[in-house]
């Protein structure tokens, strides 16, 4: 079947220049587009304004949607339980005694840690969570990977504030709308997280590789101590996360470094909670250009910008 | 049975019995509908690799196979404004690569008039495959092959579900034309 003939012109000009001028504009249009697309790879947080308050209007429904994941994992979980009572019980009895075991070496330890913290003069901080929120949406369609949380400036979020999830590390604040905030998850191709090996601290940088993997490049290059099943947490290095959140496990070694696996999905955690930023100083200093001296003056006339998607990573090797 | 089926024709037909299309229902349906599809992904939550299609993107692309004409060829500067907003890419990449599309698919039609189901579904396959690859060229991620894998599964869903989505799209025109307003 040919198109209707109606859409062909024929000899009326007015026809013809209708068609034409839809030419025209729909070419002006995706220059529009390509000039804004430019403005924003080049100044990340330009438009970011319009988005936020977009992402501010859709929070009702990516809250509600929310609240019916959690019930529908947990109505699943509530159903296979049945299937799998009697073997869990048997294997969570055993894990209890384990348990009890560890928690008594805990105590001395923690006993002894506290004790060595006092003769080094350390404070013991707990750092107090600056909101418990949801996530309420993702960029599921899209190659980059962006959360929304429904938590924005009104509760005190600002840009670079580490999210996290019970089971580790879920990502980075990156733009703050009034009660919404877009997050930088791990595994972005553009996130960059300092980490450190939980057994020896031997440190590496964790990268997202945009499939769902991290990518572990190691700091000091040479022989690659790393095997399959090590467990790598936050080092603290460049002052956004504090240390020992847990980030990833490694699954393949490359010389390099390797390939680790995500601890905390993002998608299966009901609440994440947003801390303040570890270390405030260095990441405020990591902001000032090389070429200017680093005064006091300098870090206080610093605006809190949003810093680009990929404009950590110099920062952080900087330190 | 054969009474039966005859008494619920009659009672469709007699429902458009002095009713005629609503002319608000007639434009803003097709509109509606691409801005719902853009505005659905966003609240899923895929945090691991891009796994939803691009559905505003797919739903325009039905639109405009199904109906063209329908929509002006310009339609991709608002829609995909609207689309920037919460597909999480960079401002400005769908009000390209809609428009883009749109010049793209009027010029495949003036050339190639011939339609039918396996030719719409190959030129809107098309349509996706390219834009996908080209939305990770444009949203700022370092490009790597692993980006591209990554990107497979939701290309083969996108495309699988596209016959799916053009019988939905035939559905809300039946729904956009339907006789609704009482005359007299």
């Amino acid at each position: 079947m040919a198109s209707p003939s109606s859409r062909r012109t024929g000899f009326s000009k007015k026809a013809q220049y209708s068609v034409f001028t839809g030419y025209v504009l729909a070419g002006l249009g995706a220059l529009l587009g390509l000039a804004l697309l430019i403005l924003s790879l080049w100044q990340p947080s330009s438009l970011a304004p319009l988005r936020g308050a977009a992402q501010d209007m859709s929070a009702p429904a990516g809250t509600a949607t929310a609240v019916v994941r959690e019930e529908t994992t947990s109505v699943w979980d509530y159903l296979s339980g049945y299937f799998e009572a009697a073997d869990q019980n048997a294997a969570l009895r055993e894990e209890v005694e384990l348990a009890r075991v560890k928690l008594a070496e805990a105590e001395a330890l923690e006993q002894e840690n506290e004790r060595l913290k006092e003769l080094v003069a350390l404070a013991d901080s707990e750092i107090e969570p600056i909101a418990i929120t949801r996530l309420i949406g993702s960029s599921a369609s899209s190659s980059r990977r962006f959360a929304v949380i429904s938590a924005g400036r009104i509760d005190g979020i600002e840009v670079g504030m580490p999210v996290r999830s019970p089971r580790g590390v879920v990502g980075r604040v990156l733009e703050v709308a009034r009660n919404s905030s877009r997050v930088l998850l791990l595994t972005d191709s553009e996130s960059i997280v300092p980490v450190r090996r939980t057994s020896d601290s031997t440190v590496a940088f964790a990268e997202g590789r945009g499939d769902g993997l991290l990518r572990i490049r190691l700091i000091n290059l040479g022989v690659n101590p790393f095997k399959e099943g090590d467990v790598f947490v936050t080092s603290g290095a460049g002052g956004y996360y504090r240390p020992g959140v847990a980030v990833a496990v490694m699954s393949e070694v490359l010389p390099d470094g390797g390939l680790a696996a995500l601890i905390a999905n993002p998608a299966e955690a009901d609440f994440v909670s947003v801390e303040p930023i570890y270390q405030p100083e260095p990441v405020a200093a990591s902001r000032i250009p090389l070429e200017q001296p680093l005064t006091d003056e300098a870090l206080d006339d610093e605006p809190q910008v949003a810093p680009p998607p990929g404009g950590t990573p110099e920062t952080q090797e900087a330190e | 049975m054969a009474r039966l089926s005859q008494m619920s024709r009659a009672r469709s037909m007699s429902r458009q019995i002095n009713r005629e299309q609503s002319p608000w229902r007639a434009l803003t349906v097709p509109y509606a509908s691409i801005m719902l599809a853009s505005f659905l992904p966003a609240v899923f939550l895929a945090t691991v690799m891009p796994i939803f299609p691009p559905l505003g993107f797919v739903m325009l692309v039905a639109w405009r196979v199904m109906r063209p004409g329908l929509l002006p060829l310009w339609v991709g500067v608002p829609l995909g404004a609207f689309d920037d907003l919460f597909s999480g890419q960079p401002f400005g990449s769908a009000i390209l690569l809609w428009s883009l599309t749109m010049i793209a698919l009027e010029i495949i039609e003036s050339r190639i008039p011939w339609r039918g189901f396996w030719q719409d579904w190959f030129a809107a396959s098309l349509a996706i495959i390219v834009y996908v690859l080209s939305a990770i060229v444009v949203s700022g991620a370092d490009l790597t092959p692993f980006l591209m894998f990554a990107a497979v599964p939701q290309i083969l869903f996108s495309v699988l579900f596209y016959p799916v989505l053009a019988r939905m799209v035939a559905r809300l025109d039946r729904f956009r034309l339907a006789r609704s307003r009482r005359v007299g």
